[in-house]
């Protein structure tokens, strides 16, 4: 199972805090940033909006990176939007 | 007494003084001390606001606050280091934020504070969103930040 956790103004529209999904999906494993993006995306126009890759940072446990990173069974991945602490 | 880091992500709000204290009686080598607060203000692009709400990514936050006072250590010599991030629901002219570091001279501690500053503000897994009278509006995330981080 992978867990995708989403926050700030992603968890808000697709009132979606937290989801659990399996690595397989139709037969092909969700094994990167990429392929989980467009997955995800593909749920709705509001996810594919606000999914898209330059609006949405993501985090593979617990460690910010890039769509090319490979994602594996039990990774935690959290989309978000840019940062604003501070 | 000797060197710390201090990491805090807490609802609560912090003691100013009390944050200082801790800096100046770790040690009595260093001779500059530098702090940073970041307060809630009541303007934000020409509309009035009357609170934020701040959300975080736990576990991530306090590994992000950790890994940017390495980075800072790595650059400067350091004494001990104190972030404290506020998060929930904060009002006007509340303390948001406190960044504390200590060194032998002021240059370190100077550039250290605003290093960590900047990157806190691209790097660490907090949202504000603004109470306004025209409604709630999540904050966009500034280009000008994030080319002061990467300036670095």
């Amino acid at each position: 199972m992978l867990k995708i956790l989403f926050f700030g103004q992603l968890k808000e529209v697709t009132k979606t805090e937290c989801l659990e999904i399996e690595l397989m999906q139709g037969g092909q494993p969700l094994n990167s940033v990429a392929t989980l993006r467009r997955f995800l995306q593909s749920k709705g126009d509001i996810w594919n909006e606000y999914l898209a890759y330059g609006k949405a940072l993501v985090a593979v446990n617990q460690e910010m990176t890039d769509d090319d990173t490979a994602i594996n069974d039990s990774d935690e991945i959290a989309f978000f939007p840019p940062v604003t602490g501070g | 007494m000797s060197h710390f880091t201090y990491i805090s992500v807490q609802s609560q709000d912090f003691d100013f003084a009390h944050e200082y204290q801790k800096l100046r009686d770790s040690n009595d080598s260093d001779g500059a001390l530098v702090t940073f607060v970041g307060l809630v203000r009541d303007m934000n692009l020409q509309q009035s606001v009357s609170g934020l709400f701040l959300e975080h990514y736990p576990g991530m936050t306090e590994k992000v606050l950790n890994n940017i006072v390495e980075k800072a250590r790595s650059k400067w010599q350091l004494g001990s280091v104190s972030i404290i991030h506020r998060v929930g629901q904060l009002q006007v002219s509340e303390q948001i934020v406190f960044v504390g570091v200590t060194s032998q001279h002021r240059q370190s501690a100077y550039h250290a504070n605003e290093f960590m500053m900047d990157y806190l503000k691209t790097q660490a897994p907090f949202w504000k969103k603004e109470t306004t009278h025209q409604g709630d509006k999540w904050i966009e995330a500034k280009a000008s930040d994030s080319e002061k981080s990467q300036g670095w």
